[in-house]
Order: C-alpha cells, then structure tokens, then sequence
C-alpha cells in the first residue's frame, strides 16, 4: 500500500464518515433527551431521498429547491412522528416506545415498498456536485468536498444551537432532568418537537447527499446506515453531538481503510460496525466523549 | 417503586391442584388426537399451516419470555433462528449431499463427515444458540439494557453477512439444499408443547418470580439479592435455546435454507405476535402466535389480484406488512395490554367463567 492509495482510501472513507455523523447526530439527540432509540430515524434516509428525487425528477423543480423543500418536509415528518407516535406513550415503560418505533420505521419502509416499488431508482446529480479534483496523485470528488463542506457547517450550527441558544439550553436541560425542567415553566413537548426537527432535518441532509454518493433510491436503504449511525453515536458517546460526528469519521475510515488494508474482508464490510459496538460496550461503554450520566 | 402489583402477587400464590393437572394431561390428549386425526386427513397445505403455527408458538413463547417476562428487548429472533436453522441443517445432511452441494469451496473437514440424526442435531441447535446468545448477553448487560434492541438487531445483519462469506461452513449465498423434510406434526407440536410446559414452570418458579422483579425494578430486585446481571442473561439464554430448536424445525421443513431467508421479518411478525397477545404472557402468546400465523395466510389475499364485487383490484405486494405496522402501533397506543395483558390462563378462570355464564352447569 502506498502513499496515495492511503490518501485516496482516506478521502473516501472521511466522506463515508461525515454521512454517518449527520445520520448519528439525529440518534444522540433524541436519545439523550428521551432516552429513546428512534429506530424510525434510518428511514428518514429514505423518506428525505425520495422526496429530493420526486422534486427533481417528477415535478421538474430546481435542485436546491428541492434539497430545502426535502429538508424541511423531512423535519415535519419528525415532528409528526414524535406528535403521533411517541409522546403518547411517552410516560409507558420504555420497552414499548422501542416497540411503537419498530413499528413506525417499518410502516415508512413498507409504505415506501408499496406507494413507490422496490425498484432502485437513480438519483439525478446536479452538476455542481460532479467532477471531481485532481491533487497530485489522489483523485479529490467535488461531492466528497462538497459533503465534508456542508457536514462541518452543519455540525457548527447544530453545536452552537445546543449550546447558545435558549431552545438549546433547554433541550440540555431536559436530557438532565426531565421534572425540574418542567417546574421552571419550559414546554416540554415544544422542545421535544425541536429535537426532532433538528435531528431529522440532518438526517434529510445525510440522505439527500448520501443518495448523490450511492445514487440508488430503494425503501431500505435507510436501515443499514441508520444501524451504523447509531453504533457512531454510542461510540462518540450518546447523548454528545460532537462525540456523534467523531464516532460516524471513525466508523467510516475503519469501514474504508479496514476493506482497503485487506480486500479479502470486504464481505465483511457491514459486520465491522457491529463488532466496534461489541468492543466499546465491553471497555469504555459511555463512548469517547461520554460522561456517565445520571440514571 | 414497588407497589402491590395485583398480577405479580397473583403469580405468586398460584397452585397447581391435583384437578388443574388432570385436565392439563386430558387437553393435550384431545390435542394429539386432534393431531391424529389431522395428520391423516387434511391436505398438506392446511397441516403445513398447522406446523408453522407449532414452530410460530415455540417461537413467540421463547420470544416472550425474554420481551415480556425479562422485559429485555430483544430482536434477535431471526439471528438465533439462522443459527439453529444452519447447525440442525449442517448435522443432518448426509456426506454425499455435502459433497454435491458446496461446489465453491469444500465442507470444513469434520463437518463434512459427521451426521447426526434428527433429534441430536436439534438439541446440538439449541445449544450452539444459547451459546451465542450468553456471549452476546455478556457485553450488552453490563450497560443498559436497551442497547441489546441495537445489537441484537446488527446481529441479525451480521449473521446474514457470516452465512454470506463462511462458504467452507454455510455454502455462502448458494445455501442448503435436499434437507430431508423431517419436520412434521409430531415434531413441530412435540416441540412446542415442551417448550410451553418448560417456559410456564420457569416463569412459575423463583427464576420466573426473579425475572419479574427485575423487570418491574432492577434496583429494587438486586437490593432483595437477586442478581440481576446472571438472571437476564439465563432469560436470554433460555429463550435462545428454544428459538434456534425451532430454526431446526423450519430448516427442516421448508428443506432449502440461505442466508436472505432470515430477514428482520420474522423477529417483526414475532414481535407483533407478543404485542397483540400482551407482553409478559405465554396464553397470549399462544393464542396470538395462532391468529397472526393464520391471519398472515388468509390475508394473502390483499396481495393478489382479485375481484371484489365487480370492482378489479391489482394486489399490491407489501399490504400485509403495512397493516401488521399499522396494527403494531395502534395496539401500543392504544390497547397495550394486547389480548392477555399479564394475565394467564388458569383451569380455574375459565371453570368460573363457565359458573358465570351457565349456573345451571354445576363445576
């Protein structure tokens, strides 16, 4: 293995990496604030790609009005499916609210499978997004800047809304002390919703950009990457939003580089996450990041 | 919290009396006569459908001992089922069908000669399951619990990514063929009334009662000595043993087995299954695991083209799965108890609900 084939093999495997942190950020937040994994949130993979294809595709709209119509319906559905499903329930024993996800993640599937067909659909890429760069030996795709561009930019505004704004403040607040926050006056339901526009609407972005890198819209293409995503979150530490984008680059650079360094294991490819989940929960289950939280 | 839990206490006190055991012993007589004369007179299709309702109770009774019962969610079902599926298949194929089907790479060396019968390679089955499952209960344990829905559902992937790639073990993507069909009524319901007899005495006993307390209150129930850590990990275990005998069962029925036929779909109908019947309980278990079994067969008939009073109607493919999700989530918002509850059936129950509704009948 030389050099530039190591750099390329990065390059691909950073690219892989961002789409797992945006995917991963969605799970961390929900998680921390409801303690629930949202197995629903693969899926909005899914609803999101296909909702940018039938924009660009079908009803013949402009590419960036359609990626922003997508993420901003994707975000709705979130909110809808929080409304719907999960906050009736949200005082029930947690295993039911895992249940009431299973069901809303294959009810997205499903309908998908039945309103749209399984047959892969490829997805139209705007030429901005192709080509790529040439930087000596390694081969630069415009995409993978462009995803590595919009991935830090959104990672930068998602931190500093946790962080600085009162909606965020609370939403910390909430994944502490779910009661006290109550008794300060703050609507608990408003900032629930809130998360889960934020965590879909980047879910929505991972997906719009990962359907342009693999250009196959089928209705499971979200379970897979939603599985990995989530192993990036407890690997960051659950609940950390910075921990989350590091544990999706660290999934897919040992996705990437693992298959580059050996090729026979590339059958191996989707078993890599499963066992990094293994290994983190038996040395350091709070993740890179974690803190031990209260419980 | 510990609150007087009405259905916990209730468990506690049950008796078995002398009367309840005769009419236990007499039901499953009419049941093996009913098997009889089943077996010599219906078509097979409705006795393959009578064995999949067998495999479907072992399955979601296994299923809900460590989902109700344990309250762990699991959703390994389909992973432990591929297990049990490939380690019966794997024992009771003889050489010579070894030989002709892994054309890729040959068998590894000493599983290419031995073959067991039918019977050992179901128990070798289950243990090779249970094995798996204590190794995955060890890890996921030591955290909260609802990381084992995370890993148990990557590990029905990855057991179709190992399937895929083990060629010298599973044959890879190409699979099992020429299994001998030895699953039948005998097999399939033998199985299935051990395994309720087995999960019941369980669930009755001081593991059972621990299992319960644990659910209701980890804390609560380590502060009383149970060990919290060993008693889940048991649950699992169990659970897992029955569920990869009945992956033998089915391997052994449908005769060809491959790794894309364990999907996440029989952990979902599964899960469905113990939902409807009302987690924590076997009877609901059994009765839902008949309905849903039946239910999924009758309701084919959305998927096929039909004609419904003059009107054409295409069949949409994948109906049956949106109203199984639909149905899933409404029986969560809506109606959590499912049909059981946590209750049980008891000999007792039903002879007062007899005293009800017929005073004339003295019982």
């Amino acid at each position: 293995m030389d050099y530039s084939f190591a750099l390329q093999q990065l390059v691909y495997g950073l690219t892989l990496g961002c789409l797992y942190g945006l995917l991963a950020i969605g799970y961390t937040m929900v998680y921390g604030v409801l303690r629930l994994i949202n197995f629903a949130h693969g899926d909005l993979l899914m609803v999101s790609a296909y909702m940018a294809f039938f924009g660009i595709a079908i009803f013949g709209l402009p590419w960036p009005v359609s990626f922003i119509g997508s993420v901003l319906l994707t975000a709705l559905l979130g909110i809808l499916i929080d409304r719907g499903a999960y906050k009736p329930i949200r005082k029930s024993p947690r295993i039911n609210a895992l249940i009431t996800a299973i069901g809303v993640s294959f009810l997205l599937e499903n309908l998908g499978l039945v309103l749209i067909g399984g047959r892969p659909k490829s997805f139209p890429m705007p030429s901005l997004f192709s080509g790529s760069i040439v930087v000596g030996t390694i081969n630069i795709p415009a995409l993978s800047i462009w995803i590595f561009i919009i991935t830090s930019v959104l990672l930068v505004l998602c931190v500093l809304v946790v962080k600085k704004t009162r909606i965020g403040i609370a939403m910390r607040a909430l994944s502490r002390d779910m009661e006290t926050v109550m008794l300060m006056g703050i609507d608990k339901d408003r900032v629930i919703s809130f998360t889960f526009a934020l965590g879909s609407s980047l879910a929505a972005a991972g997906g719009i950009m990962w359907c342009m890198k693999y250009p196959a819209v089928e209705p499971f293409m979200g379970v897979i990457p939603g599985l990995k995503a989530f192993v990036a979150a407890v690997l960051g530490g659950i609940g950390n939003i910075t921990g989350a984008a590091l544990g999706g680059l660290i999934l897919g650079l040992a996705e990437v580089l693992i298959v580059a360094v050996e090729p026979d294991w590339s059958g191996y490819r989707d078993a890599i996450a499963f066992f990094l989940m293994i290994i983190i929960l038996l040395t350091r289950p709070t993740g890179i990041l974690g803190e031990r939280l209260p419980d | 919290m510990l609150g007087p839990n009405r259905k916990f206490t209730e468990g506690l006190f049950k008796v078995t009396t002398h009367r309840d055991r005769t009419l236990t012993v007499f039901s499953v007589i009419i049941l093996l006569a009913f098997l009889f004369y089943a077996d010599r007179n219906f078509d097979s299709y409705t006795v393959r459908i009578l064995e999949n309702i067998a495999i479907f109770i072992t399955l979601a009774v296994s299923y809900n001992l460590i989902n109700g019962v344990m309250g762990q969610f699991s959703l390994a079902p389909n992973a432990f089922l591929a297990i049990g599926a490939y380690t019966s298949a794997i024992f009771t194929l003889s050489q010579e069908e070894k030989l002709r089907s892994f054309i890729i790479e040959p068998m590894l060396w000493p599983l290419s000669v031995i073959s067991f019968p039918f019977a050992i390679s179901l128990l070798l089955a289950g243990i090779a399951t249970a094995l798996v499952a204590v190794m995955m209960a060890t890890p996921v344990f030591r955290v909260r619990g609802d990381y084992l829905a995370i890993v148990t559902l990557g590990f029905g992937e990855v057991i179709q990514v190992l399937a895929n790639n083990f060629l010298s073990i599973t044959n890879g993507s190409l699979g099992l063929k020429g299994l001998y069909p030895y699953t039948n009524l005998w097999w399939a319901w033998g199985v299935c009334i051990f395994t309720i007899f087995c999960t019941v005495r369980l669930i009755n006993s001081s593991y059972g009662r621990a299992m319960k307390a644990v659910r209701e209150d980890e804390i609560a129930a380590e502060a009383m000595g149970i060990n919290a850590l060993r008693i889940k990990t048991f649950a699992f275990a169990f659970s897992a043993f029955f569920q990869g005998v009945a992956g033998g069962l089915l391997a052994h029925l449908i005769t060809t087995i491959s790794p894309s036929l364990f999907t996440f779909m029989f952990t979902f109908n599964l899960l469905i299954i113990v939902v409807i019947g009302g987690l924590g309980s076997t009877t609901g278990s059994v009765i839902a695991a008949v309905l849903i079994t039946w239910g999924n067969e009758a309701l084919r008939v959305f998927e096929e083209p039909s004609n419904f009073f003059g009107f054409q109607y295409e069949g949409i493919p994948g109906m049956r799965m949106i109203l199984f999700s639909v149905i899933l989530i409404l029986v969560m918002l809506f109606a959590r108890t499912g049909i059981m509850g946590r209750s049980e059936f008891t000999w007792e129950g039903l002879l007062q609900w007899f005293r009800r509704k017929i005073p004339a009948l003295k019982v």
